[in-house]
């Protein structure tokens, strides 16, 4: 058999694969970008991105309806986006089996929140499964998909940052090669949701998930490890490893299919240990439904809420709780270090525009994107940031409550992939509602955070091949914006006078700044200009050019008590010019 | 093959290459018929943030991450991020770093200094410490580009896995074109 390490994500593609799926959806989003990136490898799915997770997972619907196998994959905030679906999803059920991949981010590392998508399964009545590891990852699944025809329900596969974006080793299977053929069969009962048939479809969802909870009784995935008569840890997914690391000796009742929970296996286990505990990330999910059993159980009072386990988090928590014994050497400290926190990058077409939100005064209503950098010092040039789209929609708002002197600050910021996941919906409301704020949006050509992947308006689909581009000037201008104007916003003086106008205008307008992000080298869609340096005689020490925040341009102190000077590093230089038309002293070159 | 687990963490600034280095470590664990496990940060910090990754090898491996304080071996890319991590280490740990600095952006601002005491300050604390001129050995090697393989290289020597599996690993996850000066920088990091 052929093994490979594999990551979380590419060990969930390789699942996809091996259980025969034929078609997946997902919109881009960290941690689990890489699942659908790494799909594409196997030329027997159809994959594709779409413009946003409420889009895909329909996509994935309409594939299961038509009797394929079929995966929609997305981060945990992406669910809320497709939540819609989803609740009635439960409802149908489906015929070729569906899987949604969610994956969620505990601490943060790369979010705006840290929401637990275990509740998402609960809350729509749906079984969950929580993989350890990668080899878990590839099993759970193929598992998924058998579970989803088995109990005609949608599956969730839950991930988190540790397991996507962890290795280990893989054993590699072969691709299923005997599912029905898909074929269009009217069976509008099941799939036409009007409320005589979902009446009929309810108790089944309710029968449902009570069967799946027997079967998890039984099922190979909720593992009872016993070790030791003393301490039984209750847990699942990545938190499983760390549990065995640190209490190698405890006794543990291993859940792969975190909702329903086996109750009998619970009770089984709990009469086997002396003190039973929960270990459990983020919410109390587990702990509370143990306890609800009427079980005596301790998690979340030694465990915090907040962020991401580790295995030095558990041993502290327990030693604090004195189910283990303290570990006398104190650790190691250093001292307070300069930060280094996340930064656009040298070149970055964004920069220069937040650098004139901030000198004109700009309240800045934010969006989902490499953008939200533009809130750190020295740019400091975001007030609002909440999810995919609303920076348009804010903006609305907001100026509905102000003043019209205070209104003209008020200045929506958006990417080109964030706009058309859901800030198209919210142009509308503020083009048909008028409501007199500025709208810039930052079109770089491409979904720049999660790693530079294709939108509907990038002019290529997911597998590179080319695509029809959305005019975003014409959609903005056909939702009912007057007033759209494009401009290069590596031209400061040109990108300001722009800014000024429409600010000042009393109603809706649109800017769209037109540089692609500077990272896409070699697809010949960025070029870099003349690298540019500073000239030591005319550099007077000003500063100014500083104030644009470039990881490209370093003060240099001087050590003889005068004053020091910027130096450019020439090989992080890529001629964007912005601080050159900064320098009142020509000395940038 | 003891039940030891070895720890290892790469640490840097985002865009530096810890990634493909760590992939490279763990393909040549698994070559040696250990198992293995490693965990990163993708998205946001590597925007030029400070990134982290671990790398476990051993009979049989649970956590992805380090247990904090764990560490045996630390691979530095870059000075500040290489001090910044020491408390991952236990005291007995090896220390490989490159003498590279990249500022961050406080400093490049004029708000704080780098300081310049770190590689001393490291020793002091870790007396098998390695500082290594990556740039400029790799230069010597054919392209500056392969200075995280001459750091490679170093760390083989402190780790006891045979050097076959480590040019097995080269020749695979490097580009063939790129090949011969990489197998050079990593033979030029073994002598160190």
């Amino acid at each position: 058999m052929d093994r490979a390490i594999l990551s979380g994500n590419e060990a969930i593609a390789r699942g996809a694969y091996e259980a025969g799926v034929k078609v997946a959806s997902a919109y881009p989003g960290t941690p689990s970008t890489e699942i659908l990136e790494n799909v594409i490898n196997y030329k027997e799915i159809d994959a594709s991105w779409a413009p946003n997770e409420k889009v895909a997972l329909e996509v994935a619907i309409g594939a299961s309806f038509g009797g394929a196998r079929a995966l929609a994959c997305m981060k945990h905030v992406g669910v809320n986006v497709a939540a819609d679906p989803l609740f009635t999803l439960s409802y149908t059920g489906v015929r070729g089996g569906l899987v949604l991949v969610v994956a969620d981010d505990p601490e943060m590392h790369s979010s705006q929140n840290e929401q637990d998508s275990r509740n998402y399964a609960k809350f729509a009545k749906i079984p969950m499964l929580e993989p350890a590891d990668s080899e878990e990852c590839k099993e759970f699944t193929r598992l998924a998909f058998e579970l989803s025809e088995e109990f005609d329900t949608p599956v969730m596969l839950r991930s988190v940052t540790r397991i996507s974006h962890g290795k280990s080793i893989v054993t590699l299977g072969k691709r299923v090669d005997n599912l029905p053929a898909p074929a269009l069969v009217k069976d509008a009962a099941k799939l036409v949701m009007l409320p005589g048939n979902a009446r009929v479809r309810h108790p089944k969802v309710e029968e449902r998930i009570v069967n799946l909870s027997l079967w998890g009784g039984t099922a190979a995935i909720n593992r009872s490890e016993i070790r030791s008569a003393d301490l039984g840890v209750i847990c699942s997914g990545v938190v499983y490893q760390y549990v065995r690391e640190i209490l190698p000796e405890a006794s543990i009742l291993k859940l792969g299919m975190v909702h329903p929970l086996p109750h009998d296996l619970i009770r089984d286990f709990a009469s086997k240990v002396k003190t039973l505990l929960v270990i459990e990330e983020l919410d109390p999910f587990i702990e509370e439904q143990v306890k609800a059993m009427g079980l005596s159980v301790t998690g979340k009072a030694l465990f915090s809420l907040c962020g991401e386990l580790s295995p030095g988090r558990i041993r502290n928590a327990l030693e604090q709780g004195g189910l283990l014994a303290k570990v006398t050497s104190a650790p190691l400290t250093v001292e307070k270090l300069p930060p280094r926190p996340p930064n656009m990058c040298p070149g970055c077409p964004h920069r220069g525009v937040f650098y004139l939100l901030n000198r004109l005064n700009a309240y800045v209503t934010g969006d989902i994107g490499c953008y939200t950098l533009g809130f750190l010092p020295p740019l400091n040039a975001m007030d609002t940031c909440v999810c995919m789209g609303a920076s348009i929609s804010n903006a609305s708002g907001i100026v509905r409550s102000l003043p019209r002197e205070e209104q003209k600050r008020v200045v929506a910021v958006i990417g080109d992939s964030t706009f058309l996941h859901t800030g198209v919906n919210s142009l509308m409301e503020m083009a048909w509602n008028q409501a007199p704020a500025t709208v810039l949006i930052l079109d770089n050509r491409i979904t720049a955070m999660t790693g530079r992947q294709e939108n509907p308006a990038s002019g290529f689909t997911l597998n590179g091949e080319v695509a029809p581009e959305v005019n975003i000037a014409d959609l903005c201008r056909a939702i009912g914006i007057k007033h759209v104007v494009t401009v290069d916003p590596y031209d400061l003086v040109a990108t300001r006078a722009v800014l000024e106008a429409e600010m000042q205008r009393p109603e809706p307008s649109v800017i769209i700044t037109d540089r692609p992000c500077c990272l896409m080298k070699g697809e010949c869609r960025f070029e870099k200009g003349k690298i540019l340096a500073v000239d030591q005689n005319k550099c007077t020490g000003c500063k100014a050019c500083l104030r644009i925040g470039c990881p490209a341009i370093e003060w240099q102190p001087a050590s003889d008590g005068k004053k020091g000077k910027a130096y450019i590093d020439p090989l992080l230089c890529t001629g964007c010019t912005v601080c050159q038309q900064l320098c009142k002293f020509d000395a940038i070159n | 093959m003891n039940d030891k687990v070895t720890n290892i963490l790469l640490v840097g600034v985002g865009g530096q290459g810890t990634l493909l280095a760590s992939e490279i470590l763990s393909e040549t664990f698994m070559l040696a018929g250990f198992d293995v496990k490693k965990s990163e940060i993708h998205g946001m910090s590597q925007r030029g943030g400070s990134v982290v990754s671990h790398v476990r090898f051993g009979r049989e491996v649970a956590s992805p991450t380090v247990p904090e304080g764990e560490g045996d071996v630390l691979f530095g890319f870059e000075l500040l991020e290489a001090y910044r991590y020491l408390p991952l280490l236990h005291a007995g740990a090896k220390v490989v770093v490159n003498d590279y600095r990249i500022p961050p952006p406080s400093v490049l601002l004029g708000q704080e200094v780098y300081p310049d005491d770190l590689a001393e300050r490291i020793r002091r604390r870790f007396p098998d410490f390695l500082l290594v001129d990556g740039l400029h050995l790799a230069s010597e090697a054919g392209n500056p580009k392969a200075a995280n393989t001459v750091l490679l290289g170093a760390v083989s020597k402190r780790l006891e896995i045979a050097e076959e599996h480590w040019l097995a690993a080269l020749h695979k996850m490097v580009p063939a074109k790129a090949l011969e000066v990489n197998i050079r920088a990593f033979q030029m990091g073994r002598v160190l």
